[in-house]
């Protein structure tokens, strides 16, 4: 366990959850959770939550992205608020 | 909604990647009560590989191959398959999902009997969680209403 390395991981999370609140188009909201969850799951592997860490990565970056690009072509791409 | 992919790439790709994510699927699965893994990753994994094969062909390619009616004997199949394992046990005169009585009708002692009857339980939890993330993919893209649907509805009318 590297804690620079678990460092890096955190604010690279945050970075991306920061920006995927605050960004205008949907799209670029989901590729950044996306993102986070990446980033979530290099930090569980990095801690030795491997089972976890595994489960972030199909279920995070993988299906409920393509649950969120669905459910984004159903709506507008550009928030209103 | 979604077409027919043109590109030459991505339908490569996606030829290439579908049925290695099914065959890594089922490895997650197998290897689930030995190492990290199990029914539930393994059932988004697989799942993942027919949303990917609706993302190639349209929605209906994945419908022909995988219908809603499956879809529903899918994941009650795997509800079953669980409870039933459960249920044999407090049969056999165990508590709920206490492996080790199996080994009354199993050829295998207690500790193989709960080796063996964890990884049904995960067949079980892989069936249902594919089932349930393909239906709420397919739920989500076409917003409740099926193309299919519809067309059902006529032919029950017709028949009836």
């Amino acid at each position: 366990m590297i804690w620079q390395l678990n460092l890096m991981f955190l604010f690279f999370a945050v970075i991306a959850a920061v920006t995927a609140v605050s960004v205008k188009d949907l799209l670029s909201a989901v590729v950044l959770l996306g993102a986070f969850s990446f980033f979530m799951c290099l930090l569980w592997t990095e801690m030795g939550a491997v089972d976890v860490a595994f489960t972030e990565a199909a279920v995070g970056a993988g299906v409920n992205t393509a649950f969120f690009v669905a459910a984004v072509s159903k709506t507008t791409r550009r928030t209103k608020d | 909604m979604i077409r027919e992919q043109e590109d030459i790439i991505i339908q490569t790709i996606c030829r290439f990647f579908i049925p290695f994510m099914q065959v890594y699927g089922l490895y997650v699965l197998v290897h689930g009560h030995g190492s990290p893994g199990g029914g539930f990753q393994g059932g988004c994994i697989f799942a993942a590989s027919f949303i990917l094969m609706a993302i190639l062909y349209d929605l209906s390619e994945v419908k022909r191959r995988f219908s809603e009616k499956l879809n529903v004997v899918f994941f009650s199949l795997g509800v079953f398959i669980f409870v039933g394992v459960g249920w044999l046990c407090l049969l056999l005169g165990g508590n709920f999902l206490d492996y080790g009585k199996l080994s009354k009708i199993l050829p295998a002692d207690p500790v193989m009997a709960r080796y063996y009857s964890i990884a049904v339980i995960e067949i079980g939890i892989q069936i249902t969680v594919m089932a349930i993330m393909v239906s709420i993919f397919v739920d989500l893209l076409t917003g409740g209403e099926h193309e299919g649907a519809a067309e059902e509805e006529d032919a029950g009318s017709n028949s009836k």
